[in-house]
């Protein structure tokens, strides 16, 4: 069943276009990564999915239903589709408790007891129970991290979007926030994710797509796009970013 | 010669009126400035011209005008005008509340716009919006960081609240006067008022540097 469908998506600022006409379906279940260099327009795509940048042009149909462009439509979109960003972007004046809290209380109404209990039950499962009561000052980058995603999980977001979720972490980091999101690829949770972790790319998705000069480029299974590129761009992006491995 | 000061200690009573004046007009002052500067903040924050032009021309009038012509005109020109009087506690109010609104309309909107966008990314991704966003995630961390600059302003206008002695206003200035002018001790009555402002706020004065101290070690 196709959650998302993306047709003719065109963003541009000013003068210069980013997006070309992107065409993407995203059915039930699917793992998408994105990946492509710098300025290739990826984190603008998946911030024109949920509107955090209006698309110029284009269709984004999200479970049947064209999204609009007035602001209620763009909330009630925002609300179903969860995002986590590469900066954590944190509440820094509320706990760890009270960031995933708060998108319960102050767009879903709930009564803050409730709240609460969900909220600390989405913080157990990314094994952060014993820091609900920090502040994000004295957490490390990859536990603000997962209280980040437990900030969008506690939406009950029907699709998850990752914004370079490990691109701010230290290396030493990067694997408690990976494996966070993999227990919820195992969860059977719609996620795209943009990201430049092609080993986790490879194991985790179950598609992956090329971008390029603000085009779908290549896209494919993850052995199709990461072991088999037919494309030479995909070969020289792949072969730039393995130029250290050993 | 010889310092009196027992000539202003024997009139305590009227300086005690005078403080309550003072004190009175700086509250009223005080609430409307800052809450109508927030207003006129957000105003000149907001990407709506509706909203932008109106704000940023109040702010452009009031910070270019002086606060005494501001007062004389609301107390003498004003009444004029509509079919009303003027009190001099109302002009004086007037006055000091719409200069202290275009000066703390400016630390808001600074204030607002210091905050790193990723906060609003992460408060519209929630599905939260504009106005929840800006009462629950930028503006309690606005506040914070404007703190400092908002009690200078305050101080500003305690020590403003003296102008209400150009329309007679009865505050510690005005007080002030009218024993220097009965007791012909302009030195003793004008220092013991300076005295007084100074002990009032000079603790309020240390207490943002205080502030400002813990804020840079908070960041």
């Amino acid at each position: 069943m196709t959650i998302l469908r993306v047709r003719g998506l065109i963003k541009r600022y000013g003068a210069v276009e980013v997006l070309h006409g992107i065409d993407l379906d995203v059915e039930r279940g699917e793992r998408i990564a994105i990946l492509g260099a710098s300025g290739s327009g990826k984190s603008t795509l998946l911030r024109c999915l949920n509107f955090m940048e209006m698309p110029s042009a284009g269709e984004v149909v999200l479970d049947g239903e064209v999204v609009g462009r007035r602001e209620r439509d763009l909330i009630a979109v925002r609300q179903r589709v969860g995002m986590v960003f590469q900066q954590f972007n944190l509440f820094p004046h509320m706990t760890a408790l009270g960031n995933v809290m708060e998108g319960l209380v102050t767009v879903r109404r709930q009564n803050k007891a409730e709240a609460q209990a969900r909220a600390a039950k989405e913080l157990a499962r990314v094994g952060l129970a014993d820091k609900a009561q920090t502040y994000p000052a004295h957490l490390s980058g990859g536990q603000k991290q997962r209280v980040a995603i437990a900030r969008a999980l506690a939406m009950d977001p029907e699709l998850l979007l990752f914004d370079e979720p490990t691109s701010a972490l230290d290396p030493e980091l990067v694997g408690e926030v990976l494996n966070v999101i993999r227990s919820l690829a195992d969860e059977g949770r719609t996620m795209l994710l943009v990201t430049h972790e092609l080993g986790f790319a490879y194991h985790v998705a179950t598609r992956v797509i090329f971008l390029a000069d603000g085009l779908v480029h290549e896209q494919g299974t993850p052995d199709e796009v990461l072991k088999n590129p037919r494309k030479e761009r995909t070969r020289a992006f792949l072969a730039s970013h393995r130029q250290f491995s050993f | 010669m010889r310092w009196d000061f027992a000539s202003v200690l024997a009139n305590s009573d009227a300086l005690l009126v005078g403080l309550v004046g003072t004190l009175r007009l700086f509250a009223i002052c005080l609430v409307l400035g800052l809450g109508l500067g927030l207003v006129v903040g957000l105003g000149r924050y907001a990407r709506s011209r509706w909203f932008y032009l109106p704000a940023t021309a109040f702010v452009e009038f009031f910070r270019n005008t002086p606060v005494l012509v501001q007062i004389l005109w609301f107390y003498f020109a004003l009444p004029i005008l509509v079919p009303f009087e003027i009190s001099p506690l109302a002009a004086a109010s007037l006055g000091i509340s719409l200069n202290s609104a275009a000066f703390s309309a400016e630390i808001f909107r600074g204030g607002i716009q210091s905050i790193e966008r990723g906060q609003w990314d992460a408060a519209r991704a929630l599905g939260m919006r504009w106005g929840q966003a800006m009462r629950r995630i930028i503006l309690p961390q606005a506040i914070k960081r404007m703190l400092p600059a908002l009690t200078n302003r305050a101080i500003e206008i305690f020590k403003m609240s003296t102008l209400g002695s150009a329309v007679a206003y009865v505050e510690l200035l005005q007080q002030g006067k009218l024993i220097a002018s009965l007791n012909f001790n302009p030195i003793e009555a004008y220092t013991t008022v300076a005295v007084i402002f100074f002990v009032l706020l000079w603790p309020l004065l240390q207490f943002t540097y205080w502030m400002e101290r813990r804020l840079k070690r908070d960041e």
